[in-house]
């Protein structure tokens, strides 16, 4: 019996001994995966992107730098292959890009620049852009801008600076937010095209007894309704002030404010219903089916969401005046652009891309395979150019100042706070509802404005 | 330790043969408590990695939270121990990691506007859970542990919501619910520009469209624990009970429901623990975007954190209010299983 008792307490010991070494095994075994994996991750890019090299090859001892894009859309994304290819044989610099998706690339930005990003990357011109740089995650780039700065007027340049006075994107296009509508609409019922806030709304009630939805609109995606907001702030109250609030140097419980949100409690019969609930696609799809009469919104959006048959029928007016003071003056025409980030490789070589893009040609190459935005060099009119992006460029030069976007000209989480708040004036549109509206954004601007 | 029955405890088989029945008692005492340097350095390891673990993992991000909600930190360089008013930006620029007292706290219960709705949301889908979902769990459990013809199949079919991922759910149940050409709208007619009710962007709608997702996987998940449980009630009890003359209903009250008591417990926590934790369903119907009237604690932590700023303090402090609310029924069973232990 004790026999039996030691050896199976010994023999359990060996059992437990060798369970041991299995695991540690095991654990060794599974360590080479893991291995594999980082070898796997170390040789990909930041972001989980696809990267595509620059098709031009012999670089002239410009050295190689990488560019992470946030073009993931098929059209954008070929425009952005033809500029990049050259921008190889034109700097001399052997480009590969790392694309990622728009959301994700804007997403992680913040750990992205912070991390090891790429030498160059797309970005967004105004404040969006500044409160990076104001965070030292870019490199100022004066110097290109002394050799690229003929090349743009003053309110190109200002929107590529930092709070500090210094440079820090290189733009390649924008796009104006416009009244868009079918020619053939107008033309079958006699509209004409509206100037004053009256004719517009007197334009809506006839296509209201005409069957058609006046003004299609969207705000599931949550940006769309801040350009109706932007644009009736500068129709009333003028680009300054506009700007002014957005940096919440005018409070947000301002009888300007109250005056916006009236004049577009005017406008909600007129807007398709139940909005929050539908992507802008939808909305632009009801405008080419000619459900819709108008719609409010990018070129960059309703354009490109055009089919290419139904791309002529489609023209634009800018939104209509309501204060004669400010006239059609100011529009937003969002600007997009490149920046350096700090930790990126190789600046040098990425600055001689930069030179090359802030070029009317580079603008040009890009928007061969664009019709939708307009380049912002100087005196541009690429031979591409079709019918609307030849008026956007008239539409935007007619303006005595551009904003950028609500999204753009105040601190992303001011944007973000003002997205539930339009979504909630959408449901209830009421005068009680307004000033709760405002109140709250006033709150919420203080604490992150922290003033 | 001294004791002369030491080494041969180490040293295993080799010696056990002379050893007389009385050394053989004491020897396997002693081998319970005394272990050698290997043994203990055993021990160590499978106490102490997995404790290492716990600490990387769960104490030190928690306690770094906690620590981050005081602060307003940005994600963007270091955190400095001074307070914020040290530090001057221009307005809207962010300012480098700096302490910020308890502002986190106070802009979340004031400013906030998501708060109050989050937390009214978690409540009720708290409330829906207790008193929807496990009722509906439990009386499938019982229909079919009464054996109904075909019962395995039902079990299956009332099973196979919980074996998918709450994203998939919420996807599948995007095309029963969707304006234009979902199911429901569909069937009822209501699929016209002009008559169509939108489930998932109303907001007066939205959160119970949402919760009938929910429910329709934890009554699943519920059903399955209660049959486990009543499988592992004796049936000596069903029929003592016939035979005192209960009906079914009695039996099952007063009988049956009772001895579940341990399942039950475990129920509730596992309910309390769904509906803090509520997050994939509405991050998937509402695609990242904060939808009006889905808004829940958890989401609004994310977007705090997740985005192209990241209001790292403040959503830390979010976060730390979803732990002090996790924590009571996290303590509660903790004290029932140390409790039921000592017994």
């Amino acid at each position: 019996m004790p026999d039996l008792s030691d050896s199976l307490a010994g023999s359990s010991g060996v059992n437990r001994r060798s369970v041991l070494k299995g695991i540690a095994s095991a654990a060794a075994l599974s360590a080479v995966p893991g291995a594999v994996l980082a070898a796997c991750s170390s040789s990909g890019k930041p972001g989980g992107g696809t990267t595509t090299s620059g098709s031009g090859g012999a670089a002239s001892g410009g050295g190689s730098i990488t560019f992470g894009s946030n073009y993931s859309d098929p059209q954008p994304k070929a425009a952005f292959a033809s500029l990049i290819s050259n921008a190889t044989s034109k700097a001399g610099v052997k480009v590969s890009v790392n694309t990622v998706d728009h959301n994700t690339f804007q997403n992680n930005i913040s750990s992205y620049l912070q991390g090891t990003p790429d030498s160059l990357a797309t970005w967004f011109a105004g404040y969006r852009l500044q409160f990076f740089a104001a965070q030292n995650l870019l490199s100022p780039i004066d110097d290109v801008w002394d050799k690229i700065g003929g090349n743009f007027n003053d309110a190109t340049k200002a929107l590529s600076k930092g709070a500090d006075g210094k440079y820090y994107l290189v733009p390649i296009y924008n796009y104006p937010w416009v009244v868009f509508y079918n020619k053939s609409t107008f033309q079958k019922n006699g509209y004409t095209i509206p100037k004053t806030w009256d004719e517009f709304i007197s334009l809506c009630k006839q296509m209201q007894k005409d069957k058609l939805i006046p003004l299609a609109f969207a705000e599931k995606d949550g940006w769309p309704a801040l350009g109706t907001f932007d644009i009736l702030n500068l129709r009333i109250n003028g680009y300054d002030y506009h700007i002014r609030l957005m940096q919440h140097k005018v409070p947000w419980t301002d009888k300007g404010v109250t005056d916006v949100f009236k004049q577009w409690q005017e406008l909600m019969p007129y807007l398709q219903n139940s909005a929050n609930g539908r992507i802008w696609q939808d909305a632009a799809t009801a405008l080419e089916n000619k459900q819709a009469g108008m719609m409010f919104q990018g070129s960059n959006q309703v354009a490109a969401n055009y089919s290419a048959k139904n791309l002529a029928d489609l023209d634009f007016f800018p939104y209509p005046e309501i204060n004669p003071q400010w006239a059609q003056d100011f529009m937003d025409a969002p600007t997009d652009g490149f920046i350096l980030p700090k930790k990126g490789t190789n600046p040098d070589a990425a600055k001689k891309v930069l030179e090359y893009i802030g070029s009317a040609d580079a603008e040009a190459t890009f928007l061969k395979t664009d019709h939708w935005d307009v380049g912002v060099a100087q005196g541009l009119v690429a031979p591409t150019y079709n019918a609307i992006q030849k008026k956007s460029v008239e539409a935007i030069s007619a303006c005595k100042s551009v904003s950028q976007f609500m999204d753009r000209d105040t601190v992303p989480d001011m944007a973000t706070a003002m997205i539930s708040l339009i979504q909630s004036f959408i449901d209830d549109p009421s005068t009680s509802n307004i000033s709760k509206i405002q109140k709250s954004a006033e709150d919420q601007a203080k604490s992150i404005f922290q003033s | 330790m001294t004791s002369a029955a030491t080494p041969a405890a180490g040293s295993g088989a080799g010696s056990g043969a002379k050893v007389g029945p009385a050394a053989t008692k004491s020897r396997r005492r002693r081998r319970v408590r005394i272990l050698t340097r290997r043994d203990r350095l055993v021990l160590a390891a499978l106490i102490g990695v997995p404790l290492l673990l716990d600490l990387a993992f769960v104490w030190f991000p928690a306690l770094a939270s906690v620590g981050l909600s005081f602060t307003s930190w940005t994600g963007v360089g270091p955190v400095h121990l001074k307070s914020c008013n040290a530090f001057h930006t221009l307005p809207g620029l962010p300012k480098p990691g700096c302490v910020y007292g308890v502002q986190n706290y106070h802009q979340a219960f004031t400013v906030y506007p998501a708060f109050w709705p989050a937390v009214r949301h978690n409540a009720i889908w708290l409330g829906v859970f207790i008193l929807v979902a496990t009722p509906l769990g439990m009386l499938f459990a019982v229909l079919i542990d009464r054996g109904l013809r075909g019962s395995r199949i039902y079990q299956s079919l009332l099973f196979l919501p919980v074996m998918l991922s709450l994203a998939l759910i919420g996807i599948i149940w995007e095309f029963v619910y969707a304006p234009d050409r979902g199911l429901i709208n569909t069937v009822i007619g209501r699929n016209q520009n002009s008559n169509q009710i939108d489930w998932l962007g109303n907001p007066h709608l939205n959160l119970w469209a949402i919760l009938v997702e929910a429910c329709w996987r934890q009554a699943g998940y519920v059903m399955v624990l209660y049959l486990a449980g009543l499988k592992a009630v004796d049936p000596s009890l069903r029929e003592a009970a016939t035979v005192d003359g209960a009906n079914a209903w009695q039996t099952f009250w007063r009988v049956v429901f009772p001895t579940l008591r341990p399942i039950n417990v475990v129920i509730l926590v596992v309910t309390v623990i769904e509906s803090l934790r509520a997050f994939d369903l509405v991050y998937i119907t509402s695609k990242g975007n904060p939808l009006r009237g889905l808004e829940l604690l958890s989401v609004s932590v994310t977007q705090s954190i997740v985005g192209e700023t990241q209001r790292i303090g403040f959503g830390s402090a979010l976060g730390v209010v979803l732990l002090v609310i996790s924590l009571v029924p996290i303590s509660m069973f903790l004290w029932q299983a140390f409790r039921r232990e000592e017994r």
